[in-house]
């Protein structure tokens, strides 16, 4: 086991419903840490709940009964000594549409650490230093240096989603999680995107959830193929689309439907 | 292809009768969009032209002489202004903060569901019944007396479901992707509200409080039961000669007095209080709507 890389995410018989209906059945997946595993699969096929499972926003969402187990490296998050803002402070997520706060550009990425610290603990020269240490590393800073006071609302879609993803990383998260972050983006923002997502990895276990089959295939190590609330298949992302062990795999990779 | 070219997208028959529909589903429009128009200008010419005798500022500042004959309405004014500003000081507090709790903070379930309905028929309760509900919680019960006090907590009362109902809906508008936002990375709700929910819903929450002032200082029983008086001996211009547990006077009253109670009263007085009380309506509406569109102006998304 050793030559094996450490797991970030495992779930044993996780189950989910909301209200009556199962969305989740019986998953079990072990998602590697510091790669960028995607998860495929036709609409409805769980996937976004799967992802929402791992910072349990779900639970914001009314309705919803969650049983089995989830461990983000190795901690049960439905201990009874998990906080939930702890929890997303350190598992980050990026949305299909753009949503930076209507605040300035400046403001959005010092979010984040404005309400996990005391107001005395911060100072302008930290808050100053994590705004430029963030947007350089999603490829802001250049565009964004001199117009950090304008609204963040008023940027091109690209800027805005990079910017979604700037605002996490101030809290050092452990763990991004993107839920199809391209599908507003053009091609110029999709592949600017997943540069960026290229740049973070490593660091960051990166999990995104994409309806678009080329760019799972173009952008992620490892892909996770789901259908009806069920996983069906996970590997590496060459073996998936190349020698699917499912024939339903296999099927959706041909389109034959989806 | 047998279609003759030279009658090739020309009007046919069933195009001309969807031409005349057209125009007399327009005209229909048009009309009733007068017959609202119409009748409001009418009202406020025929008032303004019988009032104009007695329009001054004076008018305002003076006070009623001979028994209520003649002079201006001053006591009446600043009742209103008090009355007005205590009940909103009073509603608009409460009613923002219950909508904020009903609004981010409960649980969409079956109670919610039952406060939510009876704030919808309360703010439909006539005011008649608030007046009588006023005079026996306020006035007998809390031992308030006929006052200021007993007749702002009845507008307060009538005011505050309309206020609950308006908040909420502007807090609704704020769009969920900003919440999701701050849920995702650890916000409470608290600080969700604080730094994203009402910043930008602000300017729906006073709108709605503010378009209550037009409705608590036009409202005669609620206050004739609790607190308003036919007469009160007041100095001219005093800015404060009321005091909050005594009785004082309200525009809409001392017209109602001066129209029906009161005989030999100049004629164009009861004209004037009411140009007087539709131009406080007016100008605070105003406010209300400039004040949105700064607001509005301000926020961009």
């Amino acid at each position: 086991m050793s030559d094996t890389p450490p797991l970030s995410i495992t779930t044993r018989k996780l189950n989910l419903w909301y209200a009556k209906f199962q969305a989740l059945i019986n998953v079990d997946v072990d998602i590697k840490h510091g790669i960028i595993t995607s998860l495929i699969g036709p609409s409805g096929c769980g996937k976004t709940t799967l992802l929402r499972c791992f910072n349990r926003v779900n639970e914001r969402y009314g309705y919803v009964t969650t049983t089995g187990e989830i461990k983000l490296l190795g901690k049960n998050i439905y201990d009874p000594d998990v906080s939930l803002i702890e929890l997303r402070k350190s598992v980050g997520m990026v949305f299909q549409r753009p949503n930076p706060l209507p605040i300035s550009v400046y403001e959005n990425v010092v979010f984040g650490m404005k309400i996990h610290h005391e107001r005395s603990q911060l100072t302008r020269a930290a808050l100053d230093e994590a705004v430029e240490k963030a947007l350089t590393e999603t490829g802001l800073w250049k565009d964004l240096k001199d117009r950090l006071d304008h609204r963040a609302t008023a940027l091109q879609l690209e800027q805005q989603q990079k910017l979604c993803i700037a605002r996490l990383l101030p809290l050092k998260p452990e763990i991004i999680l993107m839920d199809e972050p391209c599908s507003a983006l053009d091609v110029e923002g999709t592949r600017a995107i997943e540069e960026l997502m290229f740049a973070l990895k490593g660091r960051y276990t990166i999990v995104i959830v994409t309806h678009n089959m080329a760019q799972a295939r173009r952008a992620s190590d490892e892909c996770i193929f789901m259908l009806l609330g069920e996983l069906i298949e996970h590997s590496r992302t060459e073996d998936l689309f190349l020698k699917p062990r499912n024939p339903k795999t296999a099927e959706y990779i041909e389109g034959r439907y989806g | 292809m047998n279609r003759d070219p030279k009658t090739m997208f020309t009007e046919t028959p069933l195009v001309r009768s969807k031409f005349r529909q057209e125009a007399a589903a327009k005209w229909i429009f048009a009309g009733m969009a007068a017959a609202m128009i119409v009748p409001l200008l009418l009202i406020l010419g025929y008032l303004v032209e019988r009032a104009w005798p007695s329009l001054s500022l004076g008018f305002i500042l003076d006070v009623p002489i001979r028994g209520m004959k003649e002079g201006g309405i001053w006591p009446a004014f600043v009742g209103t202004i008090y009355l007005v500003f205590i009940s909103l000081a009073v509603s608009a507090p409460i009613g923002i903060l219950a909508a904020v709790y009903l609004n981010e903070y409960a649980k969409d379930n079956w109670l919610n569901r039952i406060i939510n309905l009876a704030v919808i028929n309360l703010a439909g309760v006539p005011s008649i019944v608030h007046a009588l509900f006023g005079l026996g919680a306020f006035v007998y019960a809390a031992k308030f007396g006929y006052s200021i006090i007993s007749a702002s907590l009845t507008l307060a009362i009538m005011t505050l479901p309309v206020i609950v109902a308006s908040t909420r809906e502007a807090l609704a508008s704020v769009p969920r992707s900003f919440r999701e936002a701050c849920w995702n990375v650890g916000a409470t709700r608290w600080q969700t509200i604080q730094a994203i929910v009402l910043p930008n819903s602000i300017s729906g929450i006073l709108t709605g409080v503010i378009l209550q002032v037009s409705r608590a200082a036009g409202e005669t029983a609620p206050i004739m039961f609790t607190g308003a008086v036919f007469f009160k001996a007041v100095q001219k211009g005093d800015l404060f000669p009321y005091q909050l547990h005594e009785q004082c006077m309200a525009l809409s009253m001392h017209l109602y007095t001066i129209s029906t109670q009161v005989p030999g009263v100049k004629e164009s007085i009861p004209f004037a209080t009411a140009v007087v009380l539709l131009g406080l309506v007016l100008v605070v509406n105003a406010a209300a709507i400039t004040l949105r569109v700064w607001l509005r102006n301000r926020k961009k998304w």
